[in-house]
């Protein structure tokens, strides 16, 4: 298959970037998206050119690793699949294909598709844990759990933070992330000793790092490759507001 | 972790395969690491910043920086996954799951070309104070490129059929893996002593004192 590319190339966070076209061929269907751009890498090795910089790691959907906008799409067209499990059986014979990285102020660009995305381990730092003695793992059975809290706590934990909600934002914002982490812990007991001050802080510190507010425009949802439901949004929104009436708030 | 993973490597079968493997991963990770991790930890919060004068910190600094310097000094022709794939190629070749000593030594003096070539003809593209992911990936790639060489060396050493991996020459008349326990009832790990060397080998051996030894069968 041949394609015709069109993808972003900046040299690093304080020089301009711009869209450059290539052409790739013998790309195979069953070949992966990132595949495709390895490739296409191999072949501007070999012209002396730099290769695409681009984030990968497990390439089976569970890093959160590869972000980048495939025809102004986070991820690509397929609904809840990451970029790296992306077959190339999605494009056909001639497309040409825009590729772009992340934008979001809060994610500066480090080399053409790679951003920085530290600020959402800065938001988990800020409250994204609980508190358990050390020592040998308690038996799974010591503290019940019902099975649709389970369930739903479950379903917000698989977020894999990679950051599409926020590419796919009008506004930025990384609501779908924090409420997904926040929803995690807020629904278990173990969850439940931070929970006040979790919420707060880990909102806090999303707004610190630049994020925009959420106008529940849903497109976060729509985007995630796992599929965290938008209700988690409405779940963190009243922690942080009956955790507001509770908590005076820390001079930061 | 990585250091848990390679001090517990031999208390549930030193082979690390199928179930042993599995319920190492699950003893080890609900009874030990939870002690040991813990343990660590709790007197870590204390420590204070360690500093970056120490002259260990700075020989290796040194050793780091010498290191890009070189790789980055080649300015060769071919891709750092051209010579990746090139060994790959020799390892599945010749130190798969079946080999013989005749291809392992094949497989050495090929490594050893293919790491004469890397250092005469890599093409590393970008500039080595920023981000560079294919500096990262040949840097990955020569040490793969050494561990390969010393997996060859160890495979040849060990001339019986054990664990996982069959020598072609040791096997029984039914076509069965031929241990050779009085030779070879111990664990190697061979240490790279740089480029053209011989590694060298080190011993530990396996002292069975309540059980005996005995081949698997599944007949």
């Amino acid at each position: 298959m041949k394609l015709n590319l069109k993808i972003w190339r900046q040299k690093n966070s304080s020089s301009p970037g711009k869209m450059v076209d290539y052409k790739v061929d013998g790309i195979d269907k069953d070949m992966s998206f990132l595949e495709m751009i390895d490739v296409l890498n191999q072949q501007l090795i070999d012209g002396g050119e730099e290769p695409v910089a681009f984030d990968h790691d497990c390439r089976e959907g569970i890093c959160g690793m590869c972000s980048m906008y495939i025809n102004g799409q986070p991820h690509g067209p397929w609904e809840k699949t990451t970029t790296c499990q992306l077959h190339m059986r999605a494009f056909n014979e001639g497309d040409t294909v825009y590729i772009e990285p992340w934008r979001a102020k809060s994610f500066p660009i480090i080399k053409d598709l790679v951003v920085d995305r530290t600020a959402f381990d800065r938001i988990q730092q800020a409250g994204g844990y609980i508190s358990v003695n050390t020592g040998n793992a308690v038996d799974a059975n010591s503290i019940p759990i019902e099975k649709e809290l389970a369930d739903q706590a479950m379903d917000a934990a698989t977020c894999i933070g990679c950051g599409a909600c926020v590419a796919a934002c009008k506004n930025s914002s990384a609501m779908l992330f924090v409420s997904a982490k926040v929803s995690h812990l807020a629904l278990l007991p173990q969850g439940q000793p931070e929970r006040k001050d979790r919420v707060l802080n880990m909102m806090n510190k999303m707004d610190e790092e630049g994020f925009g507010a959420c106008s529940n425009t849903e497109a976060c949802e729509a985007a995630c490759p796992k599929g965290i439901s938008v209700f988690n949004i409405a779940r963190v929104n009243r922690e942080f507001i009956s955790s507001s009436a509770f908590v005076k708030k820390k001079d930061s | 972790m990585y250091g848990l993973g390679e001090c517990i490597f031999s208390d549930h079968g030193a082979n690390r395969l199928g179930a042993s493997a599995l319920m190492q991963g699950l003893a080890d990770g609900y009874f030990v690491i939870p002690y040991t991790v813990g343990a660590f930890l709790s007197t870590q919060i204390s420590v204070p910043a360690i500093s970056t004068d120490h002259p260990e910190f700075e020989k290796c600094e040194k050793s780091v920086q010498s290191k890009i310097d070189k790789l980055m000094g080649v300015g060769g022709t071919k891709s750092v996954d051209h010579f990746h794939k090139q060994l790959g190629k020799i390892m599945w070749e010749y130190c798969g799951m079946s080999r013989n000593g005749e291809g392992l030594k094949k497989a050495i003096g090929m490594i050893r070309e293919v790491k004469k070539e890397f250092w005469q003809d890599v093409r590393i593209p970008g500039e080595k104070n920023e981000f560079n992911p294919e500096l990262e990936k040949a840097w990955r790639v020569i040490d793969l490129i050494e561990l390969g060489e010393l997996m060859c060396y160890d495979a040849l050493d060990r001339e019986e059929s054990c664990g996982g991996h069959f020598r072609e020459e040791y096997k029984t008349e039914e076509g069965e893996a031929r241990r050779r326990d009085p030779e070879y009832t111990y664990v190697a790990a061979w240490e790279y002593t740089g480029d053209g060397n011989d590694p060298s080998l080190h011993k530990e051996k396996l002292e069975f004192n309540n059980i005996e030894l005995k081949t698997r069968s599944y007949k």
